[in-house]
């Protein structure tokens, strides 16, 4: 069996009093898509955010690639280069330009010379569709440019693994599209990725799997025809009619 | 205003020995604010409780007081300077008290996803601090920045106290030969005018240039 990109194990984390990831276990396979929803609260977001360690753990282990997340320090540092993510915020870097904010990491934490992290950052702003915004600052973007950038930025540094943290949270919904449809063709590139989101369609399209959670558990994994059309739990049965609604 | 032309050879030494002082003070209290600000805000206690004791002592002690101290202890303690040095030093460390505070203002205004992005993107702290941190916080306290250099600039004729001539010695020195005070006093004051004017409008514009949209 081939090592799985991630692995977590009886991942248990507080917020003081608030108990937000029950003994979590979850593998997800090299290539593999997994899409992580729930209702908010549930700690799915938390769950995204323990994977490159932005949020420590109490109790458990989590492995990338097999090594087990070190302590924070200049290896954490190492394994972060590794992994990529993708904010709900954007969280461009304001004071530089697009270009500048995707060949920042390349230059400073790979060492790659300025021409290559040059024409490297052009053809991935070229790929999601905004290589004529490169000289622009962040704030003259729109949500779903800004988004896009950011993807691009966190491609740069070639990861094995992407991490999704509602990417289309803070998007007008004419946006939503646009950067649901970079993630789709990076998932059909063969990205490992893991993505907490809100929109079933993408979920039921290029998920392999779907995990449910609800309040700090994994409720239930099921491949998305299964998901959707066979929900075996109440609680996710409850959720999906919530949301299917409308 | 005779007098005023009669001695303008000394005064103008004067003014530039002031604006030596100002300019060297100035570049090193900014680079050393800077770096008491990141101590400030590093996960190493030490490091936090250093910078932290350093802003308490130089805000809370009066600059006249630590020049007396500077001029008259230091040589005691074994340690000669030209008194023109000894100034530059003194205003340095003190003035970087205040670029510490403007400065830690301004790193509260980087939005912390930003820190996060750039972990995430496996940049260490202190190329955090260094390449997205410092370089926004900054640009948000352009025109504070440039009020301490004004007080800087304001405070360099203390200098004149301890022995140092500078503008507001050298003007005193006229007057004491010439007795017009009007005309003295009022070039003097006109000049430092003029002066702080300068550095509020390069702050202006330095802030328009570097300004983030948001």
């Amino acid at each position: 069996m081939t090592t799985p990109m991630v692995s977590l194990r009886g991942v248990d984390k507080h917020f003081g009093e608030l108990h937000v990831l029950r003994s979590i276990d979850l593998e997800v396979a090299p290539r593999e898509v997994v899409v992580v929803i729930g209702p908010s609260g549930s700690g799915k977001s938390t769950l995204c955010r323990t994977i490159n360690r932005l949020e420590p753990i109490d109790a458990g282990e989590i492995r990338v690639d097999g090594q087990l997340l070190p302590a924070e320090g200049a290896q954490l540092a190492q394994l972060r280069a590794d992994v990529g993510m993708v904010f709900q915020s954007f969280n461009l870097f304001g004071h530089l330009s697009v270009l500048d904010n995707v060949m920042l990491a390349p230059l400073k934490v790979r060492k790659a010379s300025k021409a290559t992290a040059r024409s490297e950052a052009m053809a991935l702003l070229e790929r999601v569709g905004i290589a004529d915004k490169a000289d622009r600052v962040p704030a003259q973007l729109s949500g779903g440019q800004q988004q896009r950038a950011a993807i691009a930025r966190s491609l740069a540094m070639h990861p094995k693994l992407m991490l999704f943290d509602e990417p289309t949270s803070a998007l007008d919904p004419e946006m939503v599209n646009e950067v649901l449809e970079v993630m789709t063709s990076l998932a059909a590139d063969g990205m490992t990725m893991v993505v907490v989101t809100h929109e079933m369609g993408f979920a039921r399209r290029v998920a392999d799997r779907v995990v449910f959670m609800a309040a700090g558990q994994i409720v239930e994994v099921a491949p998305p025809a299964e998901f959707f059309d066979a929900t075996r739990s109440e609680r996710a049965r409850s959720f999906l009619s919530n949301v299917l609604a409308h | 205003m005779t007098a005023v032309i009669e001695n303008l050879d000394p005064l103008l030494r004067a003014l530039g020995t002031t604006v030596l002082i100002l300019v060297i003070s100035a570049a090193g209290s900014l680079v050393l604010g800077v770096l008491i600000t990141v101590a400030r805000v590093s996960p190493i206690p030490v490091l936090r409780g250093a910078a932290w004791a350093y802003v308490q002592v130089f805000v809370n002690v009066p600059l006249l007081a630590l020049l007396l101290l500077a001029v008259f202890a230091l040589p005691d303690a074994g340690l000669l300077m030209p008194l023109t040095t000894t100034v530059i030093v003194v205003l340095t460390v003190y003035e970087a008290a205040y670029v510490a505070e403007a400065v830690r203002s301004g790193i509260n205004t980087v939005a912390s996803g930003q820190v996060e992005a750039a972990r995430a993107l496996g940049l260490r702290l202190s190329q955090t601090l260094r390449h997205v941190v410092v370089p926004q916080a900054v640009r948000a306290v352009v025109q504070p920045l440039g009020n301490v250099m004004i007080a800087l600039l304001m405070n360099t004729a203390l200098a004149a106290t301890v022995g140092v001539v500078e503008l507001t010695s050298a003007t005193n020195k006229v007057n004491l030969v010439a007795a017009q005070p009007i005309p003295i006093f009022t070039a003097a004051g006109l000049t430092y005018m003029a002066l702080a004017l300068a550095i509020g409008l390069a702050a202006g514009r330095i802030e328009k240039k570097v300004a983030i949209h948001r």
